[in-house]
């Protein structure tokens, strides 16, 4: 469904020494490369498109200045995969942390299926891809960011550690309980019905 | 064993993480050409309305970077890649830079537009600000300018810089005149555009290139013993009575009278003589 494929680490190396090279030449191959996932992880950071769409263009433009401010050598040696995706991270905390308290989830409960309904996605995605993508959104902020970055953005642990500055260990632990969570709040959806129907 | 604890059985880790991956999301088609206007690597462009009739206005993250009367808008995208040179798509402009615009072009001189100027030289940059400075409803010499800037000698430079101006209107060029006091040239629609522009600013073109022709440049006050340009703010509130035309400010030295200081009549003279 991605028509750019996703960015792999070689076309990164390379796009890292274009912008090195040629910054405002080559920032729009950046942009097109890595949008659709800059975009994905803000949705399932933040829930709502439209405060995602502002947060990933915000995270590219600051991308651009930061460019713009190192010295190239340290531009060629970029991993601009992870180094966008903690941009954008940092950028979704920030809003999410400006919303009033009532807005943002503590626990992991059950959630209707509507709560992260996006107008983007409900022409194209299931039934199930909405219920799973609530849920995500209903997931305590710790757990939220790495398993988005690992499962929804395909981050290595490694990746994620270089650029969120966690051991990796950590974050292997936190992937692995934000996946348990998700998947008893899952099952919990599942079987209420038929409970009642029992 | 509860239905939950069973079905977890059913349903491994490595189907959640599948679940998971089918969560990728394409991006609007709005978000990079959004982004790159944002950089100010593209330019967007829509119509706007002036006391002067509609205008083309292009625009990016950097501020206002190129107007045009919408009245000849045939051939616009072709001039603006040559100058620009940045790809352009219509897009409205943001609210905020929309309403200092509009303030802008109906006399608010604190309405602060940015201005995107990256496509003009060092020179031309310093030529157009000068322009910024010079007040609604009064105008300069070329010469003024020029001397103003540190660059004498450079008079044509200045009418060239200013003929490129990507921004009229919001950079006044409109208030750049000949250094005889004739109008002069004007790049957005003529002459006539121009002479229409500083009529509404207040001036009086006619009275003004009449005054020229009748050899007057500057005008000193026989109270203050100051001399001014024509249009100066000062030298329009001195009487009838009182005012005293000048052919030069060395006429005026002579009588004993000094320069203003917030018009700078000396500034381009020694090149003008």
């Amino acid at each position: 469904m991605n028509i750019v494929p996703h960015p792999t680490t070689t076309a990164d190396t390379q796009l890292a020494r274009a912008l090195a090279r040629d910054l405002d030449g080559t920032f729009e191959r950046l942009v097109l490369a890595h949008q659709d996932r800059l975009y994905t992880i803000a949705v399932r950071l933040l829930g709502d498109p439209r405060d995602a769409e502002e947060v990933a263009q915000d995270a590219f433009v600051r991308a651009y200045r930061a460019i713009a401010g190192y010295p190239p050598e340290r531009v060629r040696t970029l991993a601009l995969r992870g180094w966008l995706a903690a941009i954008v991270v940092n950028l979704a905390r920030n809003r999410y942390r400006r919303r009033p308290a009532a807005a943002m989830e503590l626990a992991v409960e059950p959630v209707e299926a509507d709560r992260a309904a996006i107008p983007h996605e409900a022409a194209t995605l299931t039934e199930s891809h909405r219920a799973w993508a609530a849920l995500l959104a209903s997931l305590p902020d710790r757990y939220r960011v790495p398993v988005v970055l690992r499962h929804v953005d395909g981050l290595s642990f490694a990746e994620m550690a270089a650029a969120l500055g966690r051991p990796e260990g950590t974050l292997k632990a936190q992937v692995h309980r934000g996946l348990g969570l998700l998947r008893t709040a899952y099952l919990r959806t599942q079987s209420a019905p038929e409970e009642l129907s029992a | 064993m509860n239905r939950a604890a069973q079905a977890s059985h059913l349903l491994e880790l490595a189907d959640v993480e599948a679940a998971l991956a089918a969560l990728r999301l394409d991006a609007p088609p709005g978000l990079a050409p959004a982004t790159l206007r944002e950089i100010g690597l593209a330019d967007g462009y829509s119509t706007i309305a002036s006391p002067i009739g509609d205008l083309i206005v292009a625009w990016n993250g950097l501020g206002v970077s190129w107007i045009e009367l919408a009245a000849n808008r045939e051939g616009f995208v072709e001039r603006h890649r040559r100058a620009v040179g940045r790809p352009l798509d219509q897009a409205a402009l943001p609210a905020r830079l929309e309403r200092l615009v509009a303030r802008r072009l109906g006399g608010d001189r604190r309405a602060d537009v940015p201005v995107d100027l990256r496509t003009r030289s060092e020179f031309e940059r310093e030529v157009l600000r000068k322009a910024l400075e010079i007040p609604r409803g009064q105008v300069r010499p070329y010469g003024w300018v020029a001397a103003e800037i540190g660059r004498p000698r450079a008079v044509r430079a200045v009418g060239t810089a200013l003929a490129h101006n990507p921004v009229p209107l919001l950079v006044p060029c409109h208030r750049v005149v000949r250094s005889d006091g004739m109008l002069g040239q004007y790049s957005l629609g003529g002459p006539r555009r121009k002479r229409q522009i500083l009529a509404l600013e207040g001036l009086d073109p006619d009275r003004m290139e009449a005054m020229a022709r009748a050899g007057v440049r500057y005008i000193g006050s026989d109270t203050t013993r100051i001399y001014c340009l024509p249009t100066c703010h000062h030298a329009r509130r001195v009487t009838d009575r009182h005012r005293v035309p000048l052919r030069s400010t060395a006429e005026g030295r002579a009588i004993g009278y000094r320069a203003c200081k917030v018009c700078r009549p000396d500034s381009g003279t020694a090149v003008a003589a």
